[in-house]
């Protein structure tokens, strides 16, 4: 959709000598207003709006934030109970920020899961879904820095222990790991050093993970969006004008969002957080059960799965590292998902086996999320080794044998023959979708 | 069709087990208890008398050892607190026992003085150090965060656990810390028989690991009511919760007032866009 012809015709003597020199109105007008989207995208597809406005808002109060915090060991808690107490609304700003994290997860895997269910990830949209993954990472890096800020028990230890975990690396080349937890941390304990430079990079990510956002947007409008039905857009009929379609559909599905948000921002704030990090941190006080925020749990739960042994294999020495090197990979192996899954058809709506195995998957998250909440002992352990190679599985058997042996249910030839229940027309695709063909 | 039934089968069979694993969860944690407060939900406020009572006691009682550094004598003042007279705060200051160290004055000197209204709350001990001297190594935390800083474990089995979640989040239930609280005050007792208790601790069926530094602080009658509340036990740890609850969370009442103009704005607004957007897609079969 990249390259078609533009219908924007400056208007105005201003507008023209602006057009010739930055045609930032042509851009808008061809890619925010007269933008072709399918026209049978689901309230899933509001999403992708939902997120950019919760970035900005992230950004937003942040930078209030910050005008009030005092990034040292000495003030950081005392800063924040400082705004939550005497700036002036400064507890709503707070509120908005920390919630903010859980809400911009939350809309980040409803986002990544609606892209698994209709194949978004599949060609020619690999590019956009790597993007995506690399837009995800940077978030777990700047919402994981900016959990330390507060400086309460939970972030203190919180950072510990994950920062410890690349002292794993030790036992590949001996000192490396414990050189790189040394570097991190700026000394040889987590201290304020630490804290000063995550509050460094929690300013700095944000902006960098705005860069991705462009272009993850950008790849988006030269391939088009994606649709329920997985196909390609064929015909004029398949498509309807960004402008007021998509954009009224996803005015309703961020205010319907904002209200979700808003709950937790004026009536359960804490919910989502834990009572440890109202005390302030104590090198010298472990809190009985370290959990991280709830959207890194799944991650946490592989993590810990790796005890001395993986379901009677024995690790030894090496425990750690795997559970270092599953984690990771556990969100690296979701860039792989385009070649990884061999099937042609994009939606799983027709595709019967895949669709099993997707609601499997998630309930293979939701699964491990519960269980990176509960101590790692006894049969929390166990069951978290098998939901982690049930993760794996669903990635690296599932998503490449079910392409094969699976028989797809019979797909529409167009997005206008299931939606309007007629024969398709013979337009070639990326046809300009003008208002008039309606 | 098949899918559908399948669906509200399910939907049943999980509303079963809720309910079932509620009530077996309810008679395994019988000690810590959800207490009705007035500021729980997401319609509650404080209750100012309620406020004032729990100061009294937070002066007569806890301020023996605790401090109360986050809040300052304004504080008192201001509205969604205690909202005591500026006049009276004033003087309660000026008498309060523990002092300010300020300085250093003209000869280079640090001084003690009264707390003015701006001062914290300051407890009797002028470090960590000289609490634990003068209490047999314990430490009296500072108490104001407390009923943010503690919670209640709940550990439902796996299947109820997030309706639960969804329960909490729906009743907008915050209030585990105030719930901690209260059951410690109210849950000292006589150790079991086969309980080996240290010297100078006392038996706490609510603390971890049921050995508390902190003697029984709360009896009946001793702190006197002028409201007609009965002064017993039970209403002091209620009374003090709350203000405690407060003195962690001052902006509760506007918080919660000013949620409700937001959240029904949002309602309003959304459903008028969604009737926008109905009207806008009304020609578009989709």
């Amino acid at each position: 959709m990249g390259g078609r012809t533009s219908n924007y015709v400056a208007t105005t003597r201003w507008g023209k000598w602006l057009d010739e020199r930055l045609p930032i109105g042509r851009v808008v007008k061809n890619q925010f207003i007269d933008y072709p989207t399918p026209r049978n995208l689901n309230y899933l597809w509001t999403f992708g709006g939902i997120l950019s406005l919760i970035l900005v808002g992230q950004i937003v109060t942040g930078v209030i934030l910050a005008m009030h915090y005092q990034p040292s060991a000495t003030g950081a808690f005392d800063s924040i109970e400082h705004i939550r107490r005497d700036v002036n609304y400064g507890w709503m700003i707070r509120n908005f920020h920390s919630v903010g994290a859980s809400m911009f997860f939350f809309a980040v895997y409803v986002h990544i899961f609606r892209g698994f269910y209709y194949g978004s990830y599949k060609a020619p949209r690999e590019v956009l879904w790597i993007l995506g993954v690399l837009i995800m990472l940077l978030m777990m890096a700047t919402a994981f820095m900016g959990y330390t800020l507060p400086w309460g028990q939970m972030s203190f230890w919180g950072v510990t222990v994950i920062t410890n975990l690349f002292s794993a690396l030790d036992t590949i080349i001996n000192g490396l790991g414990t050189a790189i937890v040394e570097w991190l941390w700026g000394g040889y304990a987590v201290s304020g050093v630490t804290l000063n430079r995550f509050f460094s990079l929690h300013y700095l990510l944000p902006f960098v993970l705005t860069g991705v956002v462009v272009l993850h947007i950008w790849a988006l409008h030269v391939v088009g969006q994606n649709n329920p039905t997985g196909l390609d857009l064929k015909e004029a009929d398949d498509c309807i004008p960004m402008h007021p379609y998509a954009t009224s559909k996803d005015a309703v599905g961020i205010f319907a969002f904002l209200l979700l948000y808003a709950w937790f921002v004026f009536f359960v704030p804490d919910y989502l957080g834990h009572a440890d990090n109202y005390v302030e941190a104590n090198p010298l006080v472990t809190p009985p059960h370290i959990v991280p925020e709830w959207y890194f749990l799944p991650f946490y739960a592989i993590l810990r799965a790796f005890t001395s042994s993986f379901l009677g294999i024995p690790l030894g020495q090496y425990a750690k590292l795997c559970g270092v090197v599953a984690m990771f990979s556990a969100v690296v192996v979701i860039a792989f998902a385009p070649w990884l899954d061999t099937s042609r058809i994009r939606s799983a709506k027709y595709r019967p086996i895949f669709k099993w195995f997707f609601w499997f998957f998630l309930f293979t998250c939701v699964a491990l999320g519960y269980l990176g909440s509960k101590p790692a002992e006894g049969v929390y352990v166990v069951a978290s080794q098998i939901f982690t190679v049930c993760y794996f599985l669903f990635f690296l058997v599932a998503m490449p044998i079910v392409g094969i042996i699976e028989t797809p249910r019979r797909l529409p030839r167009s997005i206008s023959e299931s939606v309007l229940g007629k024969g398709g027309g013979g337009l070639p695709s990326g046809a300009a979708a003008a208002p008039d063909v309606r | 069709m098949k899918q559908r039934i399948s669906l509200a089968l399910l939907f049943a069979l999980s509303a079963v087990l809720a309910i079932t694993s509620v009530s077996a969860e309810e008679s395994s944690h019988p000690e810590i208890e959800r207490q009705k407060w007035s500021f729980s939900g997401f319609g509650g406020q404080f209750d100012t008398a309620q406020l004032q009572r729990g100061f009294q006691v937070y002066q007569n009682v806890c301020s023996n050892c605790h401090g109360l550094k986050r809040l300052a004598f304004r504080n008192l003042v201001q509205p969604g607190g205690p909202e005591f007279p500026e006049a009276a705060v004033k003087a309660l200051a000026k008498s309060w026992p523990n002092q300010i160290t300020d300085g250093p004055n003209d000869e280079g000197k640090m001084f003690e003085r009264p707390p003015l209204l701006s001062d914290p709350i300051r407890g009797p001990y002028h470090n960590d150090q000289e609490a634990r001297a003068a209490q047999n190594g314990a430490l009296p935390p500072d108490l104001s965060l407390m009923a943010r800083a503690r919670n209640v474990e709940r550990n439902p089995s796996w299947w109820i656990h997030p309706f639960l979640m969804i329960g909490d989040i729906a009743h907008a239930y915050q209030e585990g810390g105030a719930d901690y609280i209260y059951a410690l005050l109210n849950g000292f007792s006589d150790p079991p028989a086969d309980f080996k208790l240290t010297d100078g601790k006392s038996y706490n069926k609510v603390f971890a690991g049921h050995q508390i530094s902190m003697p029984p602080p709360l009896s009946d009658g001793a702190v006197p009511y002028s409201d007609g509340t009965p002064p017993t036990v039970e209403n002091y740890s209620r009374d003090v919760v709350a203000f405690l609850s407060w003195a962690a969370d001052p902006s509760l009442d506007t918080r919660k007032r000013i949620g409700w103009q937001v959240v029904l704005y949002l309602i309003v607004t959304t459903g008028l866009l969604y009737l926008g957007k109905r009207r806008i897609w009304a020609g578009i079969k989709h």
